[in-house]
């Protein structure tokens, strides 16, 4: 298949809240503006562990993992993420973060393997853009 | 991406073993719908033929996500091994979709012996579409025992999915307006056992009631589809529910009746994989320009429309095809 016809097949996006805090609002919205987009969202909810979200992952043969974490606990649970993601053999698959971290964090996390971390604050276009984009070079990468 | 036949071979062997990561690729392959999907469906669909598959479907808010859900577990509870295939539609606007039936999953998630996929209808006619039945192929060649199928549909859909199931159940609940008007038109005679969830809400009763007294007026010979009140959300009912699809089950086997579900189930697959085949010889341009010529031809009125598809379908089919993938 050529990359152009990889391109037509919809971006699958699994978005996913992990760890405690019960804010669904953000992600709720940026689920609605991946679909407007054209992509298939799947949504599982709040307060799930890494192992669900990457067991769910795993079967939805998604392109990116999307989370939110506003916790706090990102410097424990993307790294877990990340290590149960080559664990399960989907280390090429993105992970794409989103929440309230200091920039030494995001360095570090990206340096890990962690995709794209976006603030708080992004626009949904800007997210939008971001998961197309990261999606649409890793497919290149893999076709070229 | 190139995929050589012998790697097609992998994946499909992948399936067979009950790999996880392969069902997942596979199950991809085949909402693509590309050519790639073919070697290894072919390998996987001689291979299957041993899963239960039940359909579950009904109108929007009937719960049947939480149904399956329920029923999945139940299933486990008898010690088989599950696969689901829930169905969402796609939407027509911007051909996105939020698939969130996995969420009222919740509780089959840790469950290695389950797998749970989500599927967009990606403008196929039909709540359950063609990938669908080779989602269910895939799963069932992976050694699933139980595949359920769910799918959110008005009419159509639902008798749709009557052709790619051994068994189906229709769902409906209390409340959701004209819910049991909205059965008859042709999902009353689909069903095999129908269910009246959110049985604790007011109203259920006489939900049931009329479902009863409308499924009395179309008494057969044969198994009579039961009317069973559950509640998902509490587990309620859903060893009843377990119990009716196997005696269902039972039943088509003793009946015999089994043989006449499974060529209906294969009449349908084939057709509906001819008429794909077919749209998309249609939508891909023609070979040689005897398309574009049957277009000049129409602009000066020296052929006709129904003139012209004829010989180009005539074309198609004989022999023309056989240089092409």
């Amino acid at each position: 298949m050529s990359p152009v016809e990889a391109g037509q097949d919809p971006i699958r996006v699994l978005v996913a809240k992990v760890g405690l805090d019960g804010h669904d609002r953000g992600v709720k919205v940026v689920a609605r503006a991946l679909r407007d987009a054209g992509m298939e969202v799947i949504y599982t909810g709040l307060h799930r562990t890494p192992e669900q979200v990457i067991g769910s992952a795993v079967q939805e043969d998604v392109d990116a993992i999307g989370v939110s974490l506003l916790s706090g606990a990102h410097m424990t649970l993307l790294p877990r993420l990340l290590e149960l993601m080559r664990e399960q053999g989907i280390g090429d698959k993105l992970l794409i973060a989103g929440g309230v971290m200091p920039d030494e964090d995001v360095v570090e996390l990206k340096a890990m393997g962690v995709a794209e971390i976006l603030g708080q604050d992004t626009p949904p276009a800007t997210i939008v853009a971001t998961v197309e984009r990261l999606v649409r070079d890793r497919q290149a990468l893999r076709a070229g | 991406m190139t995929t050589t036949t012998g790697a097609a071979a992998g994946l499909a062997r992948g399936v067979l073993a009950g790999d996880v990561l392969a069902i997942a690729r596979m199950i991809s392959r085949v909402e693509r719908r590309g050519l790639d999907a073919a070697d290894d469906m072919a390998e996987l669909y001689r291979a299957g033929g041993r899963a239960r598959v039940i359909g579950v479907t009904g109108p929007a808010g009937a719960g049947k996500s939480t149904l399956v859900a329920a029923l999945g577990g139940e299933f486990r509870r008898r010690g088989r091994t599950l696969g689901i295939v829930a169905v969402d539609p796609t939407s027509p606007y911007s051909g996105g979709s939020v698939l969130g039936d996995r969420i009222r999953m919740q509780s089959l998630w840790d469950d290695p012996e389950v797998f749970i996929r989500s599927m967009a209808t990606r403008g196929a006619l039909g709540g359950i579409t063609r990938a669908t039945a080779d989602a269910v192929a895939v799963l069932d060649a992976a050694g699933k025992d139980v595949v359920l199928v769910e799918t959110v549909g008005v009419g159509q859909d639902e008798v749709e999915i009557a052709q790619a199931a051994h068994s189906v159940v229709v769902v409906s609940a209390p409340g959701l307006g004209d819910d049991v008007q909205a059965l008859k038109a042709g999902l009353l005679e689909t069903a095999d056992v129908h269910v009246v969830n959110k049985a604790d809400r007011e109203g259920a009763d006489r939900t049931v009631a009329e479902l009863r007294a409308m499924l009395g007026m179309s008494a057969g010979d044969g198994w009579r589809a039961p009317v069973l009140p559950t509640c998902a959300e509490s587990g309620q009912g859903v060893d009843e529910l377990a119990a009716a699809l196997d005696r269902h089950h039972d039943w088509l086997l003793s009946s015999g009746e089994i043989d006449e579900r499974l060529r209906l189930i294969a009449r349908h697959r084939l057709k509906t994989l001819l008429t794909a085949f077919v749209h998309e010889r249609v939508d891909r341009p023609m070979p040689g320009s005897a398309f574009e010529t049957a277009v000049e031809a129409l602009c000066r009125r020296t052929t006709d429309p129904w003139t012209a598809a004829h010989a180009l379908l005539e074309e198609e089919l004989s022999g023309r095809s056989k240089g092409r993938p």
